[in-house]
């Protein structure tokens, strides 16, 4: 095949792949969006080995056959409670293949490059190692810790930014070594500093405590991105370019909508450590909580005329979804209005409750964020809130000094009557108390979300 | 020191209700205190003496001896002669004890005069302030929900139709309409009983925040052109101006010649009961209407009633009971049982058995009316406000911007220091950057503002689909491990083959996994 149709066939497929996000939009569209994306890749996939450069077919088609089975299968296999631990472990991927990308490139005999070319090829080399490295062991981490083999709780190292600077430091350093290495003798360096990188990843998912996930997945989902634009640049390959930038800058700003909803800057989430901090004196909460029987909220559902259901991450945990999904189709049966409301943050993935509620057969039309539902809260008779508690914590509107202060939450307190899902009165994952608990029109359900719903579930008349 | 609580059996005549049952003794128990029953006392209540022995309350035939012995005396009713035994229950009284019962200080001076004389302890179950945490002990608001709701299942008794609604194969029955002047905690009640037959309820309230709760209980809230806020203070309404009550008359009697049922729950603390349903009214009703004042003790709101008769006047039953909790005594005094429950678990901090009277506890500051021979009666108003008062306009908290909301100047700032910074990026890339490199450096700048727009259209419910196929997308990166798997140098085609391999699970699991999710996603 020619080069000029490669070129036409990387147009193409970059325009599938724009497609494909604006597909992404509605769900109306969505499905056709990931076929075009698939499209997209298949084409450039062919045109690629279809043309002049590419000879190696033995290594190549085995090794094409094998992952296309391994990531189906992996893909098949998933549950959809554990999608942010597979959307982890495909973000280190992509940042271990740009790794290699980088290293294959700086090795290879056939790229001769001068002067500035030549700077700029091997900073693109650096560069691109650089951020494959960090978002590998970063995703190994988050996969970990999303998994529950690492402890959620971040860890605090002392003088923790200035190991991370000194890191950053000391990369540049050796990044001025490599470029200034004849030959490929620049390896020991970049060796050292993929060491280092590597580090740094580890460090900073470590340094993040466990509901903080749904900004890490996401910034390693750019990260992705941006190792894929800098091998594109080494490799002087525009699909990579345009494909690694939209990525990027996708995974950019599904961190900033996760850190908005969370009201706190990009920085401080990637710092780490929330939640840590002394000098926050939050009021103590006071008062006595009421407990609710799982046969009375069925009555109270059953007799309520509008009931809105809040899940979080402890319903994932819980596999609570599939019953959930029952009972409000035995609500729904009675002409009883049920949705939900799903705040930004819930779960350890963006729109991770949406997926969960969809695998569960809740139709979408119902779900709701949580900028269309607030305002519905006081016309509401129930609420249900299954494993959530930061996201509907009142301190955040009515305390200043609370740690989450100013975080948009949920305004479930409004609501006639809520009845919160616990297993114990432990705090929440920012450890602050929650005065909901403590609210006159708050029953709390004690024990574990499942069985408590699947005791409502058999006080709910079919 | 353990104290014994006394329950004695109500003496007042027509009272069936007894300030304990079993599960409240059960409970009091529990606290560490010892329990003893006048026998009988919980007869009328459907409580035979032997439920209560069993959970280990002491059964006491003697009335004397049940009030010499008990340190802690629960009632109902505040105290009065014992016509069997000839004395004034206040005389069993002696310092050091505790009577906590009904007691409406403000309208028997001088029965807290005699317990005062007695050299007692006495709180009122009434002055329990309404706030929030006095709520599970607020046996006004569980003996009005009672009260409510047993006014609607009088009315039936003496209403001669169905409350419902029905089509029958012998005609057509209408529903009854009910008229609730009054939407407190019986006023609310008697809305959800009569809705609840199938009634068409209509409410009224001076207070124009209950609207919301009328509407909640499925009844409509009358309103009038005049506008006055009708709330006072601890959550009660108060008296209104001449022109507003007025205004209120002329839509009870054009609702009185429509509805078949009016209950009313009108109450001002501390004064007669507001007179509302007139004679004339009454005499427009239909004939078998039905009238249930539960103000008949304060006097009444509508001009025909007896107190604690049913006067028929014109063809209306006029029914002015005084005592509709004890006509439904076990529910009453379960719940009764359960608020002193809840005020003796305040009172005993230790759960040791011992109780404490904590004058600072705006609680019980409130509920002691006469401590250990001392009047306190009235207590200071409550520190904490019983209902939100409307929030006072511009009162919101100024240090919590609203999110993504950032002000002005902080915009701009921004702003300039992005355009600067750019420009300066911009600037070097432009003077140092070889050429072959602009070509790629503008493809990239571009990618990415199609990226920004595409992506921010992306609905929040779809953003796991959207990372997975930005996940599969990113993959791309096969391309270039393609490119160099052809390479002759050994390490490098091991290095490439690797990364087709791993970048290709990437594209096929990123896909199949986006495309099971999107086939999950369904409308109704």
């Amino acid at each position: 095949m020619i080069n000029g149709l490669m070129t036409v066939s990387y147009i193409a497929a970059a325009i599938l792949f724009i497609l494909s996000l604006g597909g992404l939009s509605q769900q109306e569209t969505a499905r056709r969006g990931n076929a075009y994306g698939a499209l997209g890749m298949a084409l450039a996939i062919f045109a690629t080995i279809l043309g002049a450069q590419v000879t190696g077919f033995t290594l190549l088609l085995p090794a094409i056959a094998v992952g296309a089975v391994v990531g189906w299968v992996l893909a098949v296999r998933v549950e959809m409670t554990q999608m942010p631990e597979l959307v982890a472990s495909l973000h280190s991927f992509v940042g271990l293949a740009a790794t290699l990308v980088g290293y294959a490139s700086y090795l290879d005999p056939h790229a001769h490059f001068e002067g500035a070319d030549k700077t700029i090829h091997e900073v693109e080399i650096f560069l691109g190692v650089f951020i494959g490295a960090i978002t590998f062991t970063g995703s190994i981490i988050a996969f970990g810790k999303l998994r529950g083999s690492i402890s959620g709780k971040p860890l605090t190292l002392p003088a923790r930014h200035w190991l991370n600077l000194a890191g950053i430091i000391a990369s540049i350093y050796l990044g001025y070594v490599f470029m200034n290495a004849e030959g490929t003798s620049g390896l020991t360096a970049l060796l050292i500093m993929t060491a280092i990188a590597f580090l740094i990843g580890v460090h900073l998912v470590m340094a993040i405590g466990g509901a903080d996930m749904p900004v890490v997945v996401s910034m390693l989902n750019s990260y992705s991105g941006w190792a894929a634009a800098a091998t594109g640049f080494m490799l002087s390959n525009d699909l990579l370019i345009v494909t690694g930038a939209l990525v990027g800058s996708s995974g950019a700003i599904l961190s900033y909508i996760m850190c908005r909803a969370m009201n706190r800057s990009f920085v401080s989430v990637i710092l780490g450590g929330f939640g840590t901090g002394g000098g926050t004196s939050a009021a103590a909460v006071e008062g006595e909580v009421v407990a609710i029987s799982a046969a009375d909220t069925g009555e109270l559902l059953t007799e309520a005329r509008e009931v809105i259901i809040v899940p979080g991450y402890g319903m994932a945990v819980a596999q609570a979804q599939g019953v959930i999904s029952e009972i409000t189709k035995r609500l729904r049966a009675k002409g009883i209005k049920v949705r939900f409301a799903i705040h930004p943050v819930a779960g350890r993935l963006p729109g991770h409750m949406n997926v969960l509620l969809a695998e569960a057969k809740v139709p979408y039309d119902i779900v709701m964020e949580m900028d269309e539902i607030n305002a519905d809260f006081p016309n509401t008779d129930a609420v249900l809130v299954v494993g959530a508690n930061d996201i509907v914590n009142p301190s955040a509107q009515d305390d200043p000094n609370s740690p989450i202060a100013g975080m948009p939450v949920l305004e479930v307190w409004k609501a006639k009557t809520v009845v919160v899902f616990k297993r114990s009165m432990a705090t929440g994952y920012a450890g602050v108390d929650n005065p909901l608990f403590f609210k006159e029109n708050t029953r709390m359900l004690f024990g574990d979300a499942k069985k408590s719903v699947d005791d409502i579930l058999a006080h709910i008349p079919a | 020191m353990t104290m014994m609580i006394g329950i004695p059996r109500e003496v007042h005549s027509g009272e069936r209700r007894v300030a304990a049952t079993p599960e409240s003794a059960t409970q009091l128990i529990k606290l560490g205190f010892k329990v003893s029953l006048e026998s009988g006392a919980g007869l009328q209540s459907q409580l035979a003496d032997v439920l209560y022995a069993a959970v280990g309350v002491e059964i006491v035939p003697d009335t004397r001896s049940l009030w010499s012995n008990a340190d802690i005396i629960l009632k109902v009713r505040a105290p009065e002669m014992n016509t069997l035994l000839g004395v004034d229950e206040c005389e069993l009284l002696s310092p050091g004890k505790t009577l906590i019962s009904f007691i409406w200080p403000a309208q028997n001076p001088d029965l807290l005069q005699r317990i005062k004389a007695r050299g007692a302890t006495a709180m009122a179950m009434d002055s329990i302030p309404r706030i929030s945490r006095a709520q599970k002990m607020d046996a006004l608001s569980s003996m009005a929900n009672i009260a409510g709701y047993r006014a609607i299942v009088e009315a039936a008794q003496h209403f001669g139709r169905f409350f419902t609604g029905q089509i029958t194969a012998a005609g057509k029955v209408l529903p009854a309409k009910v008229m609730v002047i009054g939407a407190g905690v019986a006023g609310l009640s008697a809305i959800g009983a009569a809705r609840s037959m199938g009634a068409i309820v209509r409410a009224f309230d001076t207070r124009p925040e209950v609207k919301q709760q009328i509407e909640s209980m499925g009844a409509e809230f009358l309103e009038m052109d005049f506008v006055e806020e009708g709330s006072g203070t601890g959550g009660y309404a108060k008296q209104m101006s001449p022109e507003f009550i007025k205004a209120e008359m002329a839509l009870f009697a054009q609702q009185a010649r429509d509805v078949d049922i009016i209950v009313t729950t009108a109450l001002i603390p501390g004064k007669p009961a507001p007179k509302l349903i007139t004679a004339e009214m009454v005499a427009s009703m239909k004939s078998g209407s039905v009238i249930v004042d539960l103000a008949a003790e304060q006097g009444g709101n509508c001009e025909c009633t007896v107190p604690g008769q049913v006067a028929v006047v014109n063809g209306v039953s006029v029914i002015g009971y005084t005592d509709l909790p004890s006509r439904l005594a076990t529910q009453s005094s379960q719940l009764y049982g359960t608020n002193l429950r809840h005020l003796l678990t305040d009172l005993t901090p230790a759960k040791d058995g011992v109780m404490v009277v904590n004058m600072e506890d705006d609680v019980i500051r409130g509920a002691t009316v006469v401590h250990n021979g001392a009047l306190t009666w009235p207590a200071p108003p409550p520190k904490v406000v019983a209902i939100a008062p409307a929030k006072p306009a511009g009162a919101m908290p100024a240090a919590a911007p609203k999110h993504g909301e950032s002000s002005a100047p902080a915009t701009v700032r921004s702003l300039v220091t992005m355009t600067v910074v750019g420009a300066l990026v911009f600037g070097f890339i432009g003077a140092y950057a070889p050429a072959a490199f602009l070509p790629h450096f503008t493809v990239f700048v571009l990618a990415c503002f199609i990226g920004y727009q595409v992506v921010w259209n992306v609905k929040p419910a779809l953003h796991t689909p959207l990372m997975s196929v930005t996940n599969a997308i990113s993959g791309i990166i096969v391309i270039g491990a393609l490119l160099q798997v052809s390479s002759s140098d050994m390490v490098v085609k091991v290095l490439a083959t690797v990364s087709v391999l791993i970048a290709t699970i990437n594209i096929s699991g990123g896909f199949r996994v986006t495309q099971r999710m999107l086939n999950m996603f369904r409308k109704d």
